[in-house]
């Protein structure tokens, strides 16, 4: 079952090759877009990397600076920290969601399936905001705590690391709800029941047969959520605290101070973070096969 | 298989009351190895269908069944009750005396083949065997040294360290087989586990099969809707359809004497009659069916002036000369031959009786048979013996 | 296997999942100036708020049709596109492909200062000219990877079997192919469209003053209060993006690409 229509991605690299003479057909239909992207994409944000080594002119300088700046590390730090929980979060949470939807037939996997799907119904500001008004001193949380006598003064919840927490898991649970789910959805029914028929109890069922085969769209989702997590910018901007800054928040802040050469050498090691980690996993083994099942 | 590995397999019997001390060599004494099953008044229903209707067997210790039927006539719905994967509506299932209703399959200590093997992809031959022995317990060395037996009994010594995918589908339902009877259950459950195959190999394996029950002497129950499949394998045969059991029997008493039309025309082929009783004499039953008077063997009561169908099976009927009475073969119809098949080893043919039936003669080719051609008129004959009512 | 202690963990989640955005639209209905829930009556103080101020609804408008132009753009280059990809040698075709999918995996700020540095050397910035152009780049990897999978379930040897019947290859193209992918290009005109309405980083740097998009108002917004306006325009946005997602679940369906769920 198509959850996602990213698969086709590697269906695109996948297709064989032709003959010569369709090529120049070939370019004359990529041609246009290929340009476009070039001009109005590709080389603005090359050009803007450039400047972490180019202030005019070549220098190494900036990149230095950066290996030495403390501001720098503990955003970094804070960002992959983030990452990290977040991560973790989605996946504790989102195991059981794919495990129970998996094996729902019918109108409960319907229903399950939207509410799973719903948070891509809102965009990234809309759910942010709805953490704010959850979250905020005079948030609803905070009201109905009040209102039901449980505590006097508001809770400070929102402008914290919990709250980026709570509300980037809350983004991003479907991405690691789905491609587990996929996985799942393929192993064969039999194989539950045949362990079971070899003496296996339920829980044996799971940790044996179930959660290996189940490994696939674990690696798809953890690294979807990773990657997605390092880049994140509006949620922690809006329901994070000053203290708890992520890289893209102090990329923006660098610029909006017209730093250019260091807002680009944030860039850069953001952008080199990001594409890193996606090389390092596609070289494990396994992981391309992995990519490919949870996709489908 | 040969002996000396089942011996030994065997004669590990870890105290184990079921194996006891039985003395064992080729052809050796198996009694009491095999678990008794009994259904009783055994039911299903999905939602307001019911897929079994009150399904009641006793299966005897060492015994080779076969639930036989067509697609949706609730075979597999039973075995799956005996399994323990689907919950009985009603009726109840005890193995060696003890109702097994309230227990869950991995408390059943039942072994099961699946049709599509169900082999764990994600591990070795040897841990899919062995797979049974952890859940008990077993330590790792005497796991290695069962797995190894297994494999030798199921001819494929030396594939412990392949994975499913590697293995053809004959392999890998040998592998399903292996896995199921490592840690010796007095029961093992088959679900069309042949299907996927091809036909050559589905023969080879049937045989094994076989071979492997006399061996193991462990009650099998065999799932198929391949009727040549249940005549070959199994001592006792039990046709299902549509939730109930339509005749339980050994295999040549449901070839020979089936009861009604479905088992029939289900198992092999069947020539079927219609007629009106006249008289009873002998054992026999007079049929008048219009064009002439026929014997049957009064298989069940049938009072004179009923309507009955009468059924022989095509290859029980040849051609005779017209003029011709041999002995003992007493019934006789005049036909025109419609269809000539020659295949092989026989000749089928399609004929068309006195009143326009279509019935169906097999004869075995040789020498002396002359192949009659479509259009030609002949006369038949058959024994009332090897007529039945159904 | 349905043990309860699964199911009300599951139960639990999903309630996490969907309960913020229920409240919002719940919240949007109120008539009381706090936030409160339950609220203490209902109405629509809040969308007639929307209504009546013309800094939101200009900021709708505008990202209305920054989205159409958006989809026009991305539609016709991302279909032309996906037409071709296949028919490239295998390098080249790897490399477009990079290319034109990147948008996906480049961190969003990124993309959003790169722009805006190159953008604010030629005066794009703050018009809605800008915004088009940015969000084309962005929107075109759905459309491609939306048509891609299409013509991946198209059997090339049909456009073969027209042309020996007698079509020109526009012909053959025009009857047979684009009719086959034609719901994989409305599917990815559809995702453009949303990439492009509810698009905020590049939003924020090229905006300027004089192309407020509905996203970015929203964000000004929420700087400075947490109006409950935002709730009412967050609705009709959700209600919006649930429309068109639907539309094009509905088209997958027909296409036959998704199964009935």
């Amino acid at each position: 079952m198509s959850y996602t229509g990213q698969g086709t991605a590697t269906a695109l690299i996948g297709a064989p090759a032709t003959r010569p003479s369709r090529h120049a057909g070939a370019i004359l239909l990529v041609g246009p877009l290929v340009l476009y992207m070039a001009v109005f994409y590709a080389a603005p944000v090359l050009a803007m990397l450039a400047r972490s080594v180019l202030d005019p002119h070549l220098t190494l300088q900036n990149l230095v600076r950066l290996a030495g700046d403390e501001v720098f590390f503990h955003v970094f730090g804070n960002t992959l920290l983030t990452a990290v929980i977040v991560t973790l979060g989605t996946l504790l949470l989102g195991y059981p969601v794919a495990l129970a939807l998996s094996r729902m037939r019918g109108m409960a996997a319907t229903v399950t399936l939207v509410v799973v799907l719903l948070p891509f119904w809102t965009s990234v500001l809309v759910r942010s905001y709805a953490w704010m008004v959850l979250l905020g001193r005079h948030g609803l949380i905070n009201e109905a705590l009040r209102g039901a006598a449980l505590i006097d003064a508001p809770l400070r919840m929102l402008n914290t690391a919990f709250a980026v927490y709570v509300a980037m898991i809350h983004i991003l649970l479907p991405y690691m709800i789905l491609p587990i789910a996929s996985v799942l959805r393929q192993v064969d029914p039999a194989l539950p029941r045949a362990a079971a028929s070899l003496g296996a109890s339920p829980w044996g069922v799971f940790e044996q047969v179930v959660l290996p085969l189940s490994m696939p769209g674990v690696i798809a989702g953890t690294l979807l959520v990773f990657v997605l997590s390092l880049g994140f910018y509006i949620t922690p901007a809006l329901v994070g605290g000053p203290r708890d800054m992520m890289l893209s928040q102090l990329i923006a802040q660098q610029v909006d101070l017209l730093n250019w050469p260091y807002a680009a050498c944030l860039s850069a090691t953001l952008l080199a973070a990001t594409l890193l980690l996606l090389l390092l996993c596609q070289s494990l083994p396994g992981v391309r096969g992995a990519l490919r099942q949870s996709m489908r | 298989m040969d002996a000396s590995t089942s011996v030994r397999y065997f004669q590990e019997s870890n105290g184990d009351a079921s194996f006891g001390a039985c003395s064992y060599g080729e052809g050796g004494n198996t009694a009491g190895r095999g678990a008794k099953v009994s259904l009783v008044g055994l039911e299903k229903r999905f939602d307001a269908v019911g897929a079994v209707c009150g399904i009641s067997l006793e299966i005897g210790s060492g015994e080779f069944l076969t639930l036989l039927g067509p697609s949706g006539s609730g075979k597999t719905t039973t075995l799956m009750m005996i399994a323990g994967f689907e919950t009985p509506t009603a009726g109840d299932i005890a193995i060696d005396g003890r109702s097994v209703v309230g227990t869950p399959p991995h408390k059943r200590n039942i072994g099961m083949v699946f049709q599509n093997y169900a082999l764990f992809p994600h591990l070795t031959v040897a841990e899919n065997i062995a797979f049974p022995l952890k859940q008990r317990g077993m330590d790792r060395a005497t796991r290695a040294r069962r797995v190894a037996d297994s494999l030798a009994m199921v001819q494929l010594p030396g594939y412990e360290a392949r994975y499913p995918r590697q293995l053809s589908g004959g392999q890998q339902q040998r592998v399903a087989l292996a896995r199921a009877i490592v840690f010796r259950p007095r029961l093992l459950l088959m679900d069309e586990p042949l299907g996927a195959l091809d036909k050559q190999l589905r023969e080879n394996l049937q045989l094994e099969m076989r071979r492997l029950h006399a061996e193991l002497g462990i009650t099998f129950v065999y799932v198929t809707h391949d009727q040549e499949e249940a005549l070959i394998m199994s001592d006792r045969i039990a046709v299902v359809n549509e939730g109930r059991i339509a005749q339980l029997g050994p295999p040549e008493e449901l070839y020979d004497r089936p009861r009604n039309r479905f088992v029939a025309s289900f198992i092999g082929e069947s020539n079927f009659l219609s007629g009106v009783v006249r008289g009873i004499e002998d054992g026999f039953l007079i049929v008048d069916c219009g064009w002439a008077m026929l014997r049957a063997a009064a298989t069940r009561p049938a009072p004179i002036g009923s309507a009955v169908t009468l059924t022989t099976r095509p290859e029980r009927m040849r051609f005779v000369d017209p003029g011709a009475m041999p002995i003992g073969i007493e019934n006789r119809m005049r036909v025109t031959v419609r269809e000539t098949v020659f295949a092989g080893e026989r000749c089928r043919y399609l004929l068309r009786g006195e009143n326009g039936e279509t019935l169906i003669l097999k004869e075995q080719s040789g020498a002396a048979t002359r192949r009659r051609a479509p259009g030609e008129m002949a006369e038949i004959a058959w024994a009332a013996a090897d007529t039945v009512v159904v | 296997m349905n043990r309860p202690a699964l199911l009300s963990a599951v139960v639990l989640v999903l309630l996490f999942l969907a309960l913020p955005i229920l409240l919002i639209i719940a919240v949007s209905f109120s008539s009381a100036t706090y936030l409160t829930f339950p609220p203490p009556a209902l109405g629509l103080r809040w969308y007639r708020a929307y209504f009546d101020s013309s800094g939101w609804l200009d900021a709708t408008w505008l990202s209305l049709a920054v989205g159409t132009a958006v989809v026009v753009l991305a539609t016709t280059l991302g279909t032309l596109a996906a037409l071709g990809l296949g028919r490239l040698p295998r390098a080249a075709r790897t490399a477009a492909a990079a290319l034109i999918l990147s948008p996906m995996i480049v961190p969003g700020i990124v993309v959003a200062i790169g722009v805006y540095y190159a953008y604010a050397r030629y005066r794009l910035i703050g018009t809605p000219l800008g915004l088009v152009l940015a969000h084309t780049c962005l929107a075109v990897p759905f459309v491609v990877t939306s048509v891609a999978a299409s013509l991946s379930n198209f059997d090339r040897r049909l456009e073969q079997a027209a042309r020996s019947l007698g079509a020109t290859p526009w012909g053959a193209f025009r009857q047979v192919t684009l009719p086959l992918i034609r719901s994989g290009v409305l599917v990815g005109a559809l995702f453009a469209f949303i990439t492009s309405f509810d698009e905020l980083i590049v939003a924020l740097f090229l905006s300027g003053s004089g192309a407020i998009t509905l996203p970015r108002r929203m964000w000004d917004d929420l700087r400075f209060a947490i109006d409950p306006t935002i709730a009412a325009v967050s609705t009709l946005t959700i209600a919006l993006t649930a429309l068109l997602l639907g539309g094009a679940h509905v088209l997958r369906i027909r296409a036959g690409r998704t199964p009935r769920v």
